[in-house]
This record gives C-alpha cells, structure tokens and sequence, in this order.
C-alpha cells in the first residue's frame, strides 16, 4: 500500500516522540531523518518490522566525516528502501571522532555486515556487536583510516607535483 | 577380486577412514587471488574435506585503487573516469549513473534525444556485460564454443561504443548535461545492422546452453538462493530476480525516459546458477527490445542541455566566442562550484542498483561521493552459499554471480 513521506514522519514522531529526532529533513524528496546512536537499532527495527511501511532492503550504508561538527564529527548514513510503496528513507547517525562508536545493524540486515567493515576501514568507526569488525579493502596492518578529511589524497613529501595554482 | 587387485598393486590401497588421525582432517586451499576460475584478483580461503567445501574466508581489496577518496579531490568531470573502472564490463552504464546524480544535483534537465541515447548505449553494455557473464559460465563448464561465438558479437559492440564515443573498454562517455556528440550516421548504420546480426547468434548460445543435458545437469539446483536470503544479503539485479523477487531499478524508479519503452523483467524460481543465466538471457532480448525501440523512435533536437556553466562548449565557438572560451577555461580548470545538496541517484547496472550517494557542501569537488556496488554487497553471501559444496559447482556460482573486481575493490 503506498504512504507518502508524512505519514513516515507522522509515524515516527508519534513512536519516538520528537525529541529523538536531531533533524528532519527531505533533499530531493527522500526523507532523511538523524537520531543518536542509541536510538538507531530501535528505528531501524521498526521500521523494518512495521506491517505497511516494510523497509526489508537496505540500499546502502556508508561513513562521513565532518570535521567542522565539533563532537559529532564522524557519522554513518542508512538508506532504506522499501519494495512494497516505493520509498526511500535516509538515517544519520554521529558519534565523536574520539569515541566513534555506533551499534551494528548487521543484527537487522546481513547486507549491513561488509559494509560496515568497509567504513570501519575508512573511518575507524566501531560497530558495537559486529561480528567480525576487522579491515576489508585495506592492509590489515594499516594503522589510520584513510578517508578522515585530515589524509590528503597524495604524498605532501613529493616536491614534483606540488600545484598551488589550482588547489589539489 | 578387488582385494586381488589391491594385493598386486593394481589397485591403491583403501583411505583408512576409521584412523583417528584422518579423520576430520580438512585441507586449506586458497581459491585466488590469481585462480584463473574466480575471473578478477581476489581470494577465498577454503576448509575443504575431500572436494566440498567446509567453510569458507574471503579476501578482498587486492585492487582497491581508493575511488572515494580520490573523488573527493577532483572536478566533477573527472570523476567520470573513475567510475569507468568501476564495473569495467559496463562502463557506459557507470558513465550514464554519474553524469545522472550530477544533473540531479545541479538541476538540468537533458533532451529525449540525449536521453535516448544514453538508454543505447546502456543496454548495448547491458547485452555486452550479460554476454561475457555467461559465456564464461560456459567456459567454467566446459562449453568453450558459446563463449567464442558471443564474444565476436561483444566486439561489435564495443565498435559501436567506439562509434559513440571513441573508446571500447573505459569509455567516459557522455557529459553531465547530455552526450559529447550527436549519434553519427555510422553508429546507427552499426546499430541496425546489430540488431539483425546479433539475434541468431544470441539463439545459437541460447540453442548451445539452454537444453543441454550436461550443462543443465551442472547448474540446476546447485548455489540456490532463497527469497528471504537475497533480501537479506542485499541482492539485486539479475540474482535478486533469479530469485524471484522483480525489483528492477528501471521499472521501480525509472531514468532516461525507461518509462516510455516496452520490457518484461524476466524471473527465476528458485535462485539457482540455471536461473541466473536463464534470467540474463532474456534480459539480452529485453535490451535488444528496448534498443530497438530507441532506435526506431529516436526523437530529434539536440543531444545535450543548455547549461553553458557545466557543458563543454563547441570547439568551434570556444576560439571564436569570449563566454565560450570563458566557460571551457573555467569547466576545464574546474573553477566551477556545484550547489549544496545531497543526492542519491541509482541505475540497474549489469549486475544491479549501481548507487551513486553525492553530498556537495558547493565547492568544486564533493564533500563525499559513495558508490553502493551491487557485487560488493551480495558477494559476502558467497561464502555462505559455497559452505557444503563441491569445489567445482562452488566455481559455477562464481562465475554465475558476475563479480566484478574492479567494481568489489572501488
């Protein structure tokens, strides 16, 4: 049965009560919602589980790293989507750079487990009950994680590429 | 007689099965990271007993050549390379997902005709992508002939690519407002002749593989996938509909005018290595469909938008004109600043919803660009798929998978 987005937000704010939710927004009409860490399992799990809603696919998850968000720098982005209307839905999460860790979601969906892995290996973000939160793409002797804001993309040491003109 | 035979060597000697030492004893093999089996640079760790396979480890991220990050430093316009070198099988699709999320974000809106092209081309990468799937299913099987015949079709159609856009394998076709030139005289003269050669070869594969008994005998019933579990794993694309499940992501959200052609979405029962081939076969008929269509209804006008700020101007006017000389300096140098947003924007890519996540905070680079690579997600449940196989249908579902290294590794 289709539902429109307010009837998502409607939902969630009666379920959760507004305070949970940090900020609501909807870029290009996908509805995006940001909660704390804590409350992120609870969500995900009814809004998976909801008869009508049924967001049983997660399209993706990826990290991000603000760094000018003092606090809650490093964040992990869910989207879901849900077959049966057609929606999208976007989830936010932030956590501080010196405690970055955040609840797995492997416990509601499989696909979640390498794609944590793989932003754990990006942005050393611990997904609290993972079961096997270890490196996937990099060497499992790394000891940074590359994709924080502060590595840049090519070696400073290198004085044959240095390109002040146009900002690299 | 067999003791005989033993006695005067003929024979070997029975495995002592009941001695405490063999018993439970597993081998480790390690199928990659150059087997030529797995098709692409990665590795699985197997506990073999004998020839099934115990348990499985994969290793990947041998190719890992950072994308994401190096996105994050570069011009939108260079950005479309990397997403060449994605999912290389089909690299005109990548192109198309990205210049799309871009057109998104910045709010232009390309002509039908550009739009119709663009839907060419990805099919054409679609049939080429599916083609090289599941010949080598075939060669992985030991059928080499079909491989053979399909693939002097997929090098016409990389002559078309070469048509289109003057490269065959990491093509950077088109540009984020359009495509960089009009479909020429010889690229359609190419095309129609595709159309008529390109049917009875694909009927020969199909006439090859589809009844034959041995094959059949190799693929049915072996890797299947339950419904619950592709959804689980994140499936999509032709697995997911091998599956039975029919998400296509040009039916479900169509782009590029999808809306206006007619396909079916072929799918499977139960999900296994037969259903997956099965299923990309008829989507090669469901491209040629489309293709046909496109060609036959290819609208006029012109084939990119007019946004001067993000479009390459002609050549011609570029030494002749000072705005358009103006906008190539600065488009080139990448001077120019996106707007603020964050945008999501996917495409049914050979081998699913290829996902293009791009949040800009306005400068010339994004803030973060995130591809969600289908083979990525649904091949951590090859490892649990392959847990009590035999080693050789283990490789069957593989290759019967369609991943993809360069799209695995980003």
């Amino acid at each position: 049965m289709p539902f429109s987005n307010e009837e998502i937000q409607s939902y969630l704010v009666e379920t959760f009560g507004i305070e949970t939710f940090l900020s609501i927004s909807k870029p290009f009409g996908m509805l995006t919602v940001e909660v704390a860490p804590k409350d992120l399992i609870a969500l995900v799990g009814s809004l998976k589980n909801h008869p009508q809603f049924q967001f049983t696919f997660m399209t993706d998850l990826c990290g991000m790293h603000l760094p000018e968000q003092v606090g809650r720098e490093l964040g992990v982005v869910y989207m879901l989507h849900s077959w049966s209307s057609n929606t999208k839905i976007r989830i936010k999460t932030f956590a501080p750079i010196l405690a970055p860790v955040i609840p797995t979601l492997t416990v509601h969906y499989q696909a979640a487990n390498w794609m944590e892995r793989e932003t754990y290996d990006f942005y050393g973000i611990i997904f609290e009950g993972h079961p096997n939160l270890v490196r996937i793409l990099n060497l499992d002797e790394m000891d940074y994680f590359p994709m924080r804001k502060e590595y840049p993309l090519e070696d400073q040491t290198r004085k044959d590429k240095v390109d002040e003109m146009f900002g690299r | 007689m067999e003791q005989e035979l033993i006695k005067t060597g003929f024979l070997p000697e029975p495995f002592p099965t009941d001695k405490e030492e063999f018993v439970n004893e597993l081998t480790t093999l390690n199928l990659g990271p150059t087997h030529p089996a797995t098709h692409g640079v990665f590795q699985n760790v197997l506990q073999m007993d004998g020839e099934r396979i115990v348990s499985g480890i994969s290793t990947l991220g041998y190719i890992h050549r950072a994308f994401e990050k190096i996105a994050e430093h570069r011009p939108f316009y260079q950005i479309t390379p990397l997403t060449d070198r994605l999912n290389y099988c089909s690299s005109p699709i990548n192109n198309m997902g990205w210049h799309m999320t871009v057109e998104k974000l910045l709010g232009i809106t390309v002509p039908k005709r550009a739009q119709y092209i663009r839907v060419i081309a990805m099919e054409l990468a679609r049939i080429a992508d599916h083609l090289v799937c599941n010949s080598i299913l075939g060669v992985d099987s030991g059928a080499f002939s079909g491989f053979l015949y399909v693939f002097q079709e997929r090098e016409k159609i990389y002559e078309i690519y070469e048509e289109i856009c003057g490269s065959r394998l990491t093509t950077n076709m088109g540009r984020a407002g359009g495509m960089e030139r009009d479909l020429s005289q010889i690229a359609i003269a190419k095309l129609r002749k595709f159309l008529i050669e390109f049917p009875p070869v694909m009927k020969e594969f199909e006439d090859l593989f589809n009844r034959n008994r041995i094959f059949m005998d190799r693929v049915i019933d072996v890797g299947p996938v339950s419904k619950e579990m592709a959804v689980d794993y994140g499936f999509t694309g032709p697995n997911l509909r091998a599956a039975g499940i029919d998400y296509d992501v040009r039916v479900m959200n169509p782009y590029s005018s999808y809306e206006d052609f007619q396909f079916d979405i072929p799918i499977g029962q139960n999900g296994d290595t037969y259903d997956r081939f099965m299923v990309r076969n008829e989507e090669i008929w469901q491209s040629l469909r489309i293709i046909q269509q496109a060609l036959d209804n290819l609208p006029d006008g012109p084939f990119h938008a007019d946004a001067p700020h993000y479009y390459l101007p002609e050549k011609q006017d570029v030494y002749t004109k000072m705005e358009a000389l103006i906008f190539h300096f600065k488009i080139i140098m990448g001077e120019i600043d996106a707007p603020k947003g964050e945008v999501y924007h996917a495409v049914e890519g050979g081998n699913g919803e290829l996902g293009f996540y791009l949040v800009s905070d306005g400068g010339r680079a994004p803030a973060r660009l995130h591809f969600r690579r289908p083979c990525f997600i649904y091949y951590q449940a090859y490892a649990e798929m392959a847990k009590g196989m035999m080693l050789s249908d283990a490789i069957l579902v593989l290759s019967s998978m369609n991943v993809i290294a360069g799209e695995l590794d980003a």
